[in-house]
């Protein structure tokens, strides 16, 4: 296998939705421990591109390597076998349920023989708590409810279990865009410590400075199109907003609102 | 579990992570683990019940024959309820299993009349047809993305009617079928699902004074009527299975928000239609229980056992919503409708109290469950 390869590339990616285009051209790469920010604004077609590399929707047209391999997904199992795993923005865990439980929804290992074969919960419980402990979150009891977490402690959640189960590059749709600053710091410090592991890490948010703290590179998604990718040292937080949002018109509000947009 | 054990010298590494995560677990409190279980509604209703009972009927209530009459109906309830609660628990609702009842004993006694089929046969066709029909329901609700509730509220009249129209068709007019007990005929298969069990064991009991006998030595209570050991076995075994497998988790998850699930990779649609085939199965099973015990079936079987499921669940501390409940909490539950609608006969209330009664407990147990699902995710 080719380890130069980007983790994942996509060139021309094309989706339609009967006659509307929701995707009409997009191309960007994720290597090996860099966090690749998505920027667009609403409509852009951010969430069509992720749920398409997340195997939800099938491309249109248009070439998706991983690995520098082609792969045509046909459901989300197929992603998460490929190593792609993806936290969605309404997070995919399950309120009433216990951390444990969540953590190892739809891969829960199992010992035994059939019909006795079961879940060791016990186990489950020490490597919860532990990958919990190493990401800085005191689970006391792993039994808890996810939904008596903060927002911020369920998006780490989440963020952990796709690491531990083998994801090799993480999809974060929107992670930090309900959250207070010191939980959105939280998320981002988190980040942070899965690209130095190794991880490719595709970040979509449309706050810009969200964006600037952890992203390598950015690529800008305006109706459908990729407008472009930028590395960090060849641009500034400014332009980077201008560009999102199509330039000009923020622009001139930005200014009549002193600078503050 | 409270961990009363010191941290001794032992400074090995692997004491020290012990003693770390002892430390931790204490913090729990012993009442946030207890208000945790969503059976505890159940326990706390059936002692209330039990107490009320104890102190207002008829000793004999509690005796060992009361308390098989008590159990009696209560198991045939009990085997739908927890069948219902796994349903419940996977965010659906089956209002059919009445009429299914009444519908899988009219196909077990065309299978033994009709066909001739030896029991165990006819008994395994009826749990394949109750099944099929069980995934017939599940496909609908998938498919067409309708609410559970209106889908098996169709089955309910489509399946009772097929009863009424299908036993007049069978018998020539009539809306009961009888000659189905196979009087004088003994087999394993007919040893159990038919009759009682543990006889040995009683006569036992009997002859070393321990449980009552006829004056000629013979127990009053010959033994435990097969239902009764079914329902403790579906119980534990449901209890289990929630608990313990992946498929337990896989229930809480469809039922707790279907497309999370989905995203994590969970089967949803699979874990959804095999519980609507278990609810199914578990009808046909009460229904292959009361007609080999009666020797009969007719129309009215089953007759309103939809809700009486549901409420026992609820009761049991699940939630209408799903993702949360119990399937010893419907055990518990069932067991207090068998107390409350026997019990009352020994009281000197009319026993036309029990609809109120069961109403009344039906509305605590709501607002107790809304209450703890509220202090469980710490919503406000």
């Amino acid at each position: 296998m080719d380890t130069q390869a980007p983790l994942i590339e996509i060139r021309n990616l094309v989706k339609h939705f009967g006659s509307v285009i929701a995707l009409s051209g997009v191309s960007l790469s994720v290597h090996r421990g860099e966090v690749m920010c998505l920027l667009g604004d609403n409509g852009a077609g951010k969430s069509t591109l992720i749920k398409t590399l997340a195997g939800v929707h099938r491309p249109t047209s248009g070439d998706f390597l991983v690995e520098g391999q082609p792969v045509s997904f046909t459901s989300p199992r197929d992603a998460l076998d490929a190593g792609i795993a993806t936290v969605y923005q309404d997070l995919a865990m399950i309120p009433l349920m216990s951390v444990t439980r969540n953590f190892f929804m739809g891969r829960e290992p199992v010992r035994g023989v059939w019909p006795f074969r079961h879940v060791d919960f016990d186990h489950c419980d020490t490597v919860t708590r532990e990958e919990m402990r190493k990401i800085g979150i005191d689970v006391r009891d792993p039994h808890q409810a996810v939904g008596t977490l903060s927002g911020g402690e369920r998006q780490c959640v989440a963020i952990a279990r796709a690491v531990y189960f083998g994801a090799k590059v993480l999809i974060l749709d929107e992670p930090t865009s309900a959250l207070g600053v010191a939980q959105t710091s939280m998320v981002l410090k988190y980040i942070h410590q899965v690209r130095s592991k190794g991880l490719g890490v595709i970040f979509i948010t449309h706050n810009v400075r969200h964006a600037y703290a952890v992203g390598d590179r950015f690529t800008v998604l305006n109706r459908g199109k990729t407008l472009g990718t930028y590395a960090k040292s060849g641009i500034q937080i400014e332009e980077l907003q201008n560009l999102m949002a199509g330039g000009k018109e923020l622009q001139a509000v930005s200014e009549e609102l002193g600078g503050m947009v | 579990m409270v961990n009363t054990t010191q941290p001794t010298a032992d400074l090995s590494p692997a004491s020290a992570v012990k003693a770390l995560q002892d430390e931790r677990l204490k913090e729990v409190s012993l009442l946030t683990k207890i208000m945790r279980r969503p059976e505890l509604g159940a326990l706390a209703g059936l002692v209330l019940v039990a107490i009320f009972f104890l102190s207002t009927a008829d000793a004999s209530m509690f005796s060992l024959a009361g308390v098989m009459n008590i159990l009696s109906p209560a198991a045939q309830l009990g085997i739908l309820a927890i069948a219902a609660a796994l349903l419940m628990i996977g965010g659906e609702f089956d209002l059919s299993i009445g009429s299914m009842v009444a519908f899988t004993g009219l196909v077990f006694g065309c299978f033994i009349t009709l066909t001739g089929w030896p029991l165990l046969l006819a008994i395994a066709a009826t749990f394949v047809v109750a099944a099929v029909l069980g995934g017939l329901n599940g496909q609908i609700v998938i498919r067409t993305r309708l609410p559970s509730f209106i889908v098996t509220l169709a089955f309910l009249f489509i399946l009772r009617g097929l009863s009424l129209v299908g036993l007049k068709w069978a018998t020539g007019g009539s809306t009961q079928m009888r000659g189905l007990g196979g009087e004088g005929e003994s087999d394993l298969v007919r040893e159990i699902f038919s009759g009682t069990a543990l006889e040995g064991l009683f006569s036992w009991l009997a002859a070393h004074d321990l449980i009552a006998k006829f004056p000629n030595g013979t127990p009053t209570v010959a033994g435990v009527p097969v239902s009764i050991l079914w329902f403790v076995g579906f119980a534990l075994v449901a209890t289990w299975i929630l608990l313990r497998t992946r498929a337990g988790n896989w229930i809480f998850a469809a039922g707790g928000d279907a497309n999370a699930a989905r995203n994590s990779g969970v089967p949803v649609d699979r874990v959804k239609t095999g519980l609507f085939m278990l609810t199914a199965c578990a009808a046909a099973l009460v229904a292959i229980l009361t007609v080999l015990d009666a020797g009969s079936t007719d129309a009215r079987r089953g007759f309103q056992k939809e809700f009486e499921a549901i409420i026992a669940a609820v009761i049991g501390g699940c939630l209408l919503t799903g993702g949360y409940g119990s399937a010893i909490g419907a055990f518990f539950g069932a067991i207090i409708f068998g107390m409350v609608s026997i019990g009352l006969t020994y009281t000197r209330f009319d026993s036309d109290w029990f609809q109120v009664f069961l109403g009344a407990m039906l509305l605590l147990a709501v607002l107790f469950n809304n209450f703890i699902r509220r202090k469980v995710t710490g919503e406000r």
